[in-house]
């Protein structure tokens, strides 16, 4: 398993390159500079600023300057937060990013694949309806709504809770940002553990088990549930990949300083080092996630191996 | 979950529990707390707070001593001579002197910091020379005679000057500001201002503390201010109501009625030095020489709907590119300024039957704006008056602001744009400059002998009254030349908790934090 990680790691390094160039040659390419403004600089002005970033030099060399620092870890300067650096940014914001990340899909998992559970074992009943009704609404419902309905009730009207990231400090604004982005993923989660379950439920082991007297609890904790999370397992890496990457929206209605927000302001302005950077920090998660939900599918379906 | 939402309701902070600390909205993060590398009004907003010029602005709005006590001009406008106070210091307690002062201008035009104000003192002896890497920033023509006297000396004649030396980006640096590293240790940025900066979480809060070694630290009430960046209009009123804020940066348009009806008394609407237009590219056609077809499309637009109905937030109908309120200046006014609508588009028709066009032979344009609502909601109006009143077509494009600048700048493709300038001082020529043939941000491409010939006359003058004649003459002359079409002048928009004491309207839209106090009883 440590070889076929490594194997997969240094696989993805070519892939990185090419992520890379793309990404440089995209935000080159798009209309306009880091520091256009209706203010347009008087032309001596504007070549002190392009010699100070090495805006001046052709893109070849400006990318050979931004590889080579990049190699040895250095994002650069930003082009918008001209106080911080790329790395600087990246490392004030990631770890925020990670942590509502991680506690949404933990919230998302418990709560999600105990609903799809219990959803499956009595389907087509009343319960079985309510629990995939919600789930619909919680997917057809997109973000920017029930965020915003969270804050209007929970903060404006009951003020339990702060609206907005900078209000407070500790657990409390964790809640709100927590519950939003983790809502929709309980929405999939439970329809895929319900389908899944289903399924499970209905193989011949199963019947075995059950034809051997275990009483329901132990089929599902000992028989049915593991090879019921295969589908959930593949759908967590590029669904932990996403919370942490796409939370732009909740990030924005609860003024969390994610990753995702800096990515946006840096497109907008487009800060080239700034996007590059977490292009970058962006790509090496997804690709680490795809490895990590491979290698659990190894833990819990034993047909698969490792070569 | 129940639980954790008990447990954590308890550690909500509202405005209403601290009386110490001053919560402000800013919008987004300020791109540098260095004042002579920041450009944005967040970062100067912030700026003021944490530090100070010679001069600086009373809560209403009136050029005040700060950093100097007093100054004198000589009698050809071209020397000033500043007494610093002896009392001012920085934050860690030095001395601030007038070697400072020099330092910080001349940090402002040496290109290797690619200043990005460098050009607002290029009237200074030697510094546009310097800005083009002829000279040494040492040559700069500033002096420090002696730790509290610091002589200016310019090449003409800047009547505005002491309102430009309230702008950061000619605020003093102290010989250690090149050490300084806010992202790492805020608590290191030395400042002169009433506050000190505490932190700085990008994308999150910026706290400022006061500065005990501060000149007039005693007047200063609150003890600490915090600034949060919250990007979204709507969220900043969110948390305005959740009594997370004191004070907003800007209030939406989508819920303005409710709140003039629901908090009126918070509201603080207040005129501001900025202009919303519509240019033309006067490079090419059907523009280029073509004043007929430019004021029938100047006249077709009802202001008044647009300023009512779309805008909605008490921005006035502009009839002139020099915003009113502007110091020591009565802005001339579009010809037709007096007529109803009914009678602009009586003769619109007929100057766009002058210009050649008719029903059977319509001129095709294109409208572009940066896509947001509000420019969109703008545009379709605008469209939709034209084609009334002239029968005129014009297509729509929203583009990215960053792609819009572009084509702008590039003046190929663009017909009619949407823009908008913010005076950086309270003085017409902050406007009126923007239009000179040789000024890189006339994007119009407008070029007029006899305008230009009148700003040079008005530059040159030392008497006020004189050189306020002359700009008058030029705006007149560019407003005859229909070579822009302002829509209406922005307003200030904020909304104001009943317990901060000390908030006046003012053009400027300054609201430095000394100012303001907490009435804690409310």
């Amino acid at each position: 398993m440590v070889k076929y990680s490594l194997r997969r790691l240094l696989g993805a390094i070519p892939t990185l390159m090419v992520v890379v160039v793309l990404a440089f040659l995209l935000v080159h390419a798009a209309p306009g500079g880091p520091f256009d403004s209706e203010r347009v600089l008087p032309e001596a002005i504007k070549q002190n600023i392009d010699k100070y970033y090495h805006l001046d030099e052709p893109l070849p060399q400006q990318f050979f300057r931004y590889i080579s620092n990049v190699v040895r870890g250095d994002f650069g300067p930003s082009y918008r937060y001209r106080d911080h650096t790329v790395t600087q940014l990246i490392a004030g914001s990631l770890p925020i990013s990670i942590l509502l990340g991680s506690l949404a899909m933990l919230l998302a998992v418990v709560v999600g694949i105990a609903a799809g559970t219990v959803a499956a074992l009595r389907q087509n009943s009343v319960v079985d309806r309510v629990v995939m009704a919600f789930a619909m609404t919680g997917i057809s419902i997109p973000v920017f709504v029930i965020a915003p309905v969270l804050v209007l009730f929970l903060a404006v009207k009951l003020q339990w809770l702060p609206a907005g990231w900078s209000g407070s400090t500790g657990a409390a604004r964790l809640l709100l940002p927590v519950i939003a982005l983790a809502l929709p993923q309980i929405a999939y989660i439970a329809r895929l553990t319900r389908a899944s379950m289903i399924d499970v439920l209905a193989s011949p082991f199963i019947r075995t088990a059950r034809a051997q007297g275990l009483g329901t609890y132990a089929v599902i904790r000992y028989h049915a549930l593991k090879p019921a999370m295969l589908p959930i397992v593949s759908y967590m890496g590029p669904a932990i990949a996403g919370i942490l990457t796409g939370s732009v929206v909740v990030e924005q209605i609860f003024g969390i300083p994610g990753v995702g927000q800096f990515f946006v302001t840096g497109a907008l302005n487009r800060d080239y080092t700034l996007v590059l950077g977490i292009v970058i920090v962006y790509a090496v998660m997804i690709v680490t996630m795809n490895l990590i939900a491979d290698l659990i599918y190894g833990v819990i379906d034993p047909r698969v191996r490792y070569r | 979950m129940v639980l954790w939402l008990l447990v954590v309701a308890c550690g909500t902070e509202n405005v209403g529990q601290s009386d110490s600390t001053l919560h402000r909205g800013l919008g987004t993060d300020p791109e540098s707390l260095d004042a002579q590398k920041a450009c944005s009004v967040q970062a100067a907003n912030l700026l003021r707070d944490i530090g100070e010029g010679l001069l600086a602005y009373s809560a209403d709005g009136q050029l005040v001593a700060a950093a100097a006590e007093r100054w004198e001009i000589a009698d050809d406008g071209l020397t000033y001579t500043f007494t610093i106070r002896a009392d001012a210091r920085w934050s860690n307690g030095d001395p601030l002197t007038a070697t400072h002062f020099v330092l910080g201008l001349r940090r402002l035009v040496n290109p290797a910091n690619a200043a990005f104000y460098a050009n607002t003192i290029t009237d200074i002896v030697n510094a546009a020379a310097i800005i083009a890497s002829d000279m040494s920033a040492d040559e700069l023509g500033v002096a420090a005679i002696d730790a509290q006297t610091l002589r200016i000396e310019l090449t003409q004649p800047v009547p505005y000057l002491l309102s430009l030396l309230t702008h950061p980006s000619t605020f003093p640096a102290h010989s250690k500001l090149g050490n300084v590293d806010t992202a790492n240790s805020a608590r290191s940025l030395l400042s002169n201002g009433a506050y000190k900066l505490l932190s700085w979480e990008p994308g999150s809060l910026l706290r400022l503390q006061r500065n005990e070694h501060y000149w007039n630290n005693a007047a200063t009430a609150i003890d600490l201010v915090h600034y949060h960046v919250i990007v979204e209009e709507t969220v900043e009123l969110n948390r305005y109501r959740a009594g997370e804020l004191h004070t907003t940066d800007n209030v939406p348009p989508e819920n303005f009625a409710a709140i003039k009806e629901k908090r009126g008394d918070e509201l603080r609407i207040s005129q501001y030095l900025g202009t919303y237009y519509f240019g033309f590219n006067l490079t090419r056609p059907p523009f280029k020489n073509n004043p007929h077809l430019r004021q029938a499309l100047s006249m077709a637009m009802d202001r008044d709907v647009l300023v009512e109905k779309i805008t909605g937030r008490g921005e006035s109908a502009a009839y002139s590119w020099v915003p009113p309120g502007t110091d020591n200046y009565a802005p001339p006014q579009l010809s037709y300024t007096n007529l109803e609508q009914e009678e602009r588009n009586a003769i619109a028709r007929s100057l766009y039957h002058q210009a050649g066009y008719s029903d059977d032979n319509p001129v095709q344009v294109e409208l572009r704006y940066n896509t947001s609502n509000t420019q969109r909601r703008i545009a379709l109006a605008v469209q939709a008056m034209w084609r009334e009143a002239l029968g005129f077509e014009a297509t729509l494009v929203g583009e990215e602001f960053q792609v819009l600048l572009t084509n702008i700048r590039e003046a190929q493709i663009t017909e009619i744009f949407r823009g908008s300038w913010i005076g950086d001082y309270n003085d017409a020529a902050t406007f009126l400059n923007l239009l000179l043939s040789n000024n890189p941000a006339n994007m119009m491409g407008y070029a007029s002998e006899e305008y230009d010939s009148l700003m040079q006359r008005a530059a040159a003058q030392v008497e006020p009254r004189r050189r306020r004649l002359y700009l008058e003459e030029a705006e007149r002359a560019l407003l005859a030349d229909h070579a822009i079409m302002p829509v209406y002048f922005y307003v200030s928009k904020h909304l104001v908790r009943p317990e901060v004491r000390g908030w006046e309207d003012n053009v400027l839209d300054y609201h430095y934090s000394q100012h303001l106090s907490l009435d804690v009883a409310q």
